[in-house]
């Protein structure tokens, strides 16, 4: 008994305990048909699934207080607390933009307190216009965070020793000053409308502390993210060797985030001071541990780096709710700061763990496989009589550009005969009629060009794997036709850029057709997407007169090669996971529908390309397996293989061995080509009819096959078939 | 002169400008240089000095611990109440000792264990500690020292031979905390873990066994400065968790020179940073300098003396770690 009648026979043996646990199996696949645990994967890539925990926090805080305080939610005490909230929150983005740069303010407290009693001192006492107190109060704010940046940027001193000698410092000095001003500020009286507006007022039912808390947090927001400071600053937290190295300069950006977090220190003050109105006992007394709490509860790392102006606010508003429940609460002193303490050991932990395991949960739950039933595997045994039956035609194959290529995946050819390919090294190849020997670099693209296509002026059009569509014209400058495409409806992870474009073809009318294979994985991780087997692969169409780009199916299985049927009405697709040849009508009375041409090939499917008689050429890149297909139906199974062994052991689809299949229009197989032997040509993706002759190729070759066949019509181009028939 | 300048250490600059200030203040202010001032001096640092040598431990091992402050308030605090709530005295004391430790070793566990940032950690801690306390111990702001202590109000107000007991205990505390960290392998591996604390964990060192030590250790140190304060001056406020004391008695430590990047200096530093700030004290308070002022003087000396280190020992770009702050 051979090894491929013992392969069969096992073959046949699974086939039968697939119907004997096919109830196992409903059970199964109705799990993974309406069970999308991919989700959870996707969720977590996204950026802002770190705020998903700050504000679950606030909610339960807000829901905590209003079921256990009385009267927690009445206006009074909300307008009071919103008021406050909008006053700690310009402390807590200040300290933000400092704490995203990698350093630390401890001075915010006694910075708060100074200009609380600047302004106090200039309304109460001097009864100065409001909007001069307003710049007085900021200018000197700012400038106590100047010191502190020069100290801290420019002398490079220890940002927590510096600032802490400056909270020290600066409160001695405030002290001082209220000793010697404190009667007169309470005895002064400041009677303006503007000033109570500010302190008391509100703007369409905000307070107007809050209502400018919102604007300036917008401003700031932009400019954290979109300006070049913002980037500065966040480089510079994020590692400051590749900042410097960048050529940024560390001094001036960590000198310019105290600068602003005084600054806005002094704002909070302003807003403060129009509140109260006294100097009170202790203003800012504690503050800049508040506002560090808030600043990580918020979920802004400590590290630098990593952080956002929403953050800051989500943060200002649980510490802020929180110490205000706890007082209307009327518990005994010491709660809050209990409740404080236990709040902001629970999120630095959860911060310091979710920062440091984030990828690797990530890289643990992305891969989701699915159920996947494939059903069984035509007979390939040389005796079977299938057509599929294994022969050793290909062994006569002849060798073109031994070593002078590089993963040519695809081939073909201009009206002229010349031969293109790819090649892995970001070229376009090209080898000249008639003798195709010297190889010579066509173009430079810079990704791995994978499938391609001749245009009727001669141009290669090329997908490019992470790259997109390209068109190469005879001169050889490269064009970008497309590498985005409208974004699907309700799709967690942005699937508008293109990721693995695979094959292309261009219909009469120059749209041109290509497939994506997967939207989840990249090129380099293509396993993966075999493994889950879920059909994350679309068929995108770009149309050069309108520039558009729009995706016409979704949902394929690692749809991969394409050609424009005979008909010039629809495409043919191979879907290479799930074994299968479909059509796509892109126009005529069907347009829009998708049908099924081949069910269940033996092998899995790659390029597919027009053959001299009507008949269409078909490579598979390699053949399927008992095992695999068996693991297909148990997803946990595959889960469990891709969490537990090393990706290089995994059993995914072995594309090693593989033949060539002609088919018909409505799907009949004729022929196949095999080489058993595989000497000349180890691996087949590609093959192109021209002249009489099958030309070859194969993504992990270093070489081009060519065959002599039998055909009708020995002068027979593809070039002429697709562009001189109108 | 260049040989000179460049053996100079933060230690030497501090330990010259103490002498200097000391000269000074010695020939210019009457009353100053007699031995009773001289002892009212070191009688006035000496809870500063007791807890800067337990967190110069916690510091010499690249960590901090804000929590000190509060810990020494709320046990000693407790151990009182429980006192006067008329437990024996030597449980109340070993209860609250026993507090004290409980929360170094749950500042160690977050540190070592759960791998939070020190000065996170221990901020934490000392705002759950004194909410804690205050919630449930300790009713009022002030627990005053009753009669029932009897003799151990000696620690705080007796005399041996003409030296105050808080100045003793000091130094006894100094001494051993000093033999600890010379002679022990707890004490050489705190060094360790400070200068470099992966080399030390690959070179064998149960480096998160040494960090629970470092923090029980100041921890127990906050508690005997606690339990000293409270007998000089007959009660235990458990405000000055809220006050600048804990900053203080970091001013202290790096002052005299322990790195807060770890690995450096040891309980000379801390002794010679005390000095220096004692002696400036006794001084201001000699020429009746308000209590602000006070501040802000020693705030800016405070600033020259660390832009001196830096300027003596530039950090280093290439090998300062991420996130040190």
């Amino acid at each position: 008994m051979n090894q491929s009648a013992k392969q069969s026979t096992a073959y046949a043996q699974d086939a039968n305990t697939q119907v004997d646990t096919s109830s196992g199996d409903a059970f199964v696949k109705f799990r993974y048909k309406w069970i999308p645990t991919h989700i959870f994967g996707e969720l977590l890539s996204k950026p802002w699934i770190d705020n998903v925990v700050p504000v679950t926090i606030l909610l339960l805080v807000v829901a905590f207080f209003s079921a256990t305080v009385n009267n927690f939610l009445l206006p009074a005490n909300v307008m009071d607390g919103t008021r406050q909230i909008g006053e700690l929150g310009f402390v807590v983005i200040g300290l933000m933009f400092v704490v995203v740069g990698g350093g630390i303010d401890l001075s915010v407290g006694s910075n708060f307190a100074l200009g609380n009693l600047l302004a106090l001192a200039l309304t109460n006492i001097f009864g100065l216009p409001v909007w001069v107190v307003f710049i007085a109060v900021i200018f000197t704010c700012s400038f106590v965070g100047l010191i502190n940046g020069i100290l801290v940027g420019y002398f490079k001193l220890r940002a927590f020793l510096t600032t802490l000698v400056m909270l020290i410092g600066l409160r001695a000095l405030v002290d001082t000053l209220l000793l010697e001003y404190a009667l007169d500020i309470s005895a002064g009286y400041f009677d303006d409308d503007f000033w109570y507006f500010i302190g008391d007022g509100d703007v369409l039912g905000i307070p107007t502390s809050v209502f400018l808390l919102i604007i300036v947090a917008i401003a700031m927001h932009i400019v954290l993210s979109r300006t070049k400071l913002g980037w500065h600053i966040m480089a510079v937290g994020g590692s400051r060797r590749s900042a410097h190295n960048a050529g940024i300069s560390l001094n001036r950006t960590v000198c310019l985030s105290y600068v602003m977090c005084g600054a806005f220190a002094g704002i909070s003050a302003f807003f403060y001071a129009a509140r109260l109105g006294n100097g009170g006992s202790y203003p800012g007394v504690g503050l800049e541990v508040l506002a560090l709490t808030a600043v990580i509860v918020g979920g802004i790392s400590l590290g630098g780096g990593r952080g956002s102006v929403f953050k800051a606010v989500i943060g200002t508003m649980i510490v802020q709710i929180i110490s205000l429940g706890v007082v209307q609460a009327g518990l005994l002193s010491g709660a809050g700061q209990l409740v404080l303490g236990l709040i902001l050991l629970a999120a630095i932990g959860f911060n310091v763990r979710w920062v440091k395991n984030r990828d690797k949960v990530l890289s643990r739950i992305y891969m989701s496989p699915t159920y996947f039933a494939l059903p069984k595997a035509p007979e390939t045994s040389e005796s079977s009589g299938s057509p599929y039956a294994a022969n050793d035609r290909l062994g006569a194959v002849e060798v073109i550009g031994l070593d002078q290529v590089d993963g040519a995946e695809d081939v073909v050819f201009d009206s002229h005969d010349n031969l293109y390919c790819g090649d892995r090294r970001g070229n376009i190849m090209r080898f000249d009629a008639p003798d195709y020997k010297q190889a010579r670099v066509f173009a430079h693209i810079g990704g791995h060009p994978l499938g391609m296509a001749i245009d009727s002026q001669d141009r290669v059009v090329v997908c490019v794997g992470g790259m997109g569509l390209y068109r190469v014209d005879q001169s050889a400058n490269v064009e970008k036709l497309t590498d985005e495409t409208n974004r699907s409806p309700f799709a967690i992870i942005d699937d508008s850029r293109l990721r693995l474009t695979d094959d292309c073809d261009i219909a009469p009318d120059g749209r041109i057709f290509f497939s994506e294979a997967t939207i989840r994985f990249d090129m380099s991780t293509w396993p993966s997407d075999a493994l889950e087997s879920r059909g994350s692969g679309r068929i995108v169409c770009y149309d050069p007169k309108r520039n558009t780009t729009k995706t016409v199916a979704r949902n394929l299985t690692f749809p991969n090669g394409i050609v424009t049927s005979f008909n010039g009405q629809s495409i043919l697709f191979a879907e290479s996971w799930a074994c299968r040849i479909s059509r796509y009508w892109f126009d005529g009375p069907k347009a829009g529908q998708i049908e099924r041409v081949i069910e269940n090939l033996p092998g899995y499917p790659d390029n597919i390309n027009r053959a001299s008689d009507g008949t269409y050429w078909m490579a598979l890149m390699g053949m399927r397996s008992p095992a695999l297909d068996l693991a297909l139906r148990m997803p946990s199974f595959r889960k469990r293989m891709s969490q537990e062994i090393s990706n290089d052991e995994w059993l995914y689809p072995n594309i090693n061995t593989g033949c060539i299949v002609r088919f018909s229009e409505d799907g009949e197989i004729i022929e196949s080509l095999w080489d058993k032997a595989g000497d000349n040509h180890p691996m087949i993706t590609s093959m192109r009819e021209h002249k009489g002759r099958l030309y070859i190729g194969g993504i992990f070759n270093n070489r081009i096959g060519s065959l002599k066949i039998d055909s009708e019509d020995q002068n027979w181009t593809g070039s002429e078939s697709y562009w001189s028939k109108s | 002169m260049n040989k000179f300048l460049n053996g100079l250490t933060q230690e030497k600059i501090v330990f010259l400008l103490f002498v200097i200030i000391l000269v000074v203040f010695s020939l210019t202010l009457p009353g100053f240089f007699n031995a009773g001032n001289l002892v009212l001096l070191l009688q006035g640092i000496s809870v500063l000095g007791i807890l800067g040598v337990g967190l110069c431990v916690v510091v010499i091992g690249r960590g901090i611990d804000l929590s000190m402050a509060a810990t020494m308030a709320l046990s000693v605090a407790w151990a009182l109440q429980l006192n006067i709530n008329g437990m024996d005295l030597y449980l109340a004391l070993a209860i609250g000792l026993g507090a004290a430790m409980l929360v170094g070793l749950i500042n160690g566990v977050l540190i070592a264990y759960a791998e939070i940032p020190p000065l996170f950690a221990t901020l934490a801690t000392g705002a759950c500690v004194y909410g804690f306390g205050r919630l449930v111990l300790i009713h009022t702001d002030l627990v005053y020292v009753t009669p029932s202590v009897g003799n151990l109000r000696f620690l705080g107000q007796g005399r041996i031979l003409t030296i105050p007991m808080p100045v003793i205990v000091f130094a006894v505390i100094a001494i051993i905390v000093g033999l600890i960290l010379r002679y022990t392998k707890f004490g050489r591996f705190t060094y360790a873990v400070g200068d470099n604390q992966e080399t030390a964990r690959v070179t064998g060192v149960s480096v998160r066994h040494v960090v629970l030590g470092q923090y029980i250790l100041a921890s127990s140190v906050a508690f005997i400065a606690g339990i000293t304060q409270a007998m000089a001056v007959s009660s235990m406020n458990t405000r000055i968790s809220d006050s600048l004391l804990i900053y203080e008695v970091i001013l202290v430590v790096v002052l005299g020179g322990v790195g807060l990047s770890g690995g450096r200096g040891g309980v000379r530093n801390v002794i010679v940073g005390t000095l220096l700030i004692g002696t400036f004290l006794n001084g201001m308070t000699i020429m009746d300098v308000q209590y602000t002022t006070q501040n802000a003087i020693k705030a800016v000396i405070l600033l020259v003396a660390i832009i001196a280190d830096t300027m003596v020992n530039p950090r280093d770009e290439q090998t300062s770690q991420h996130g040190d702050i």
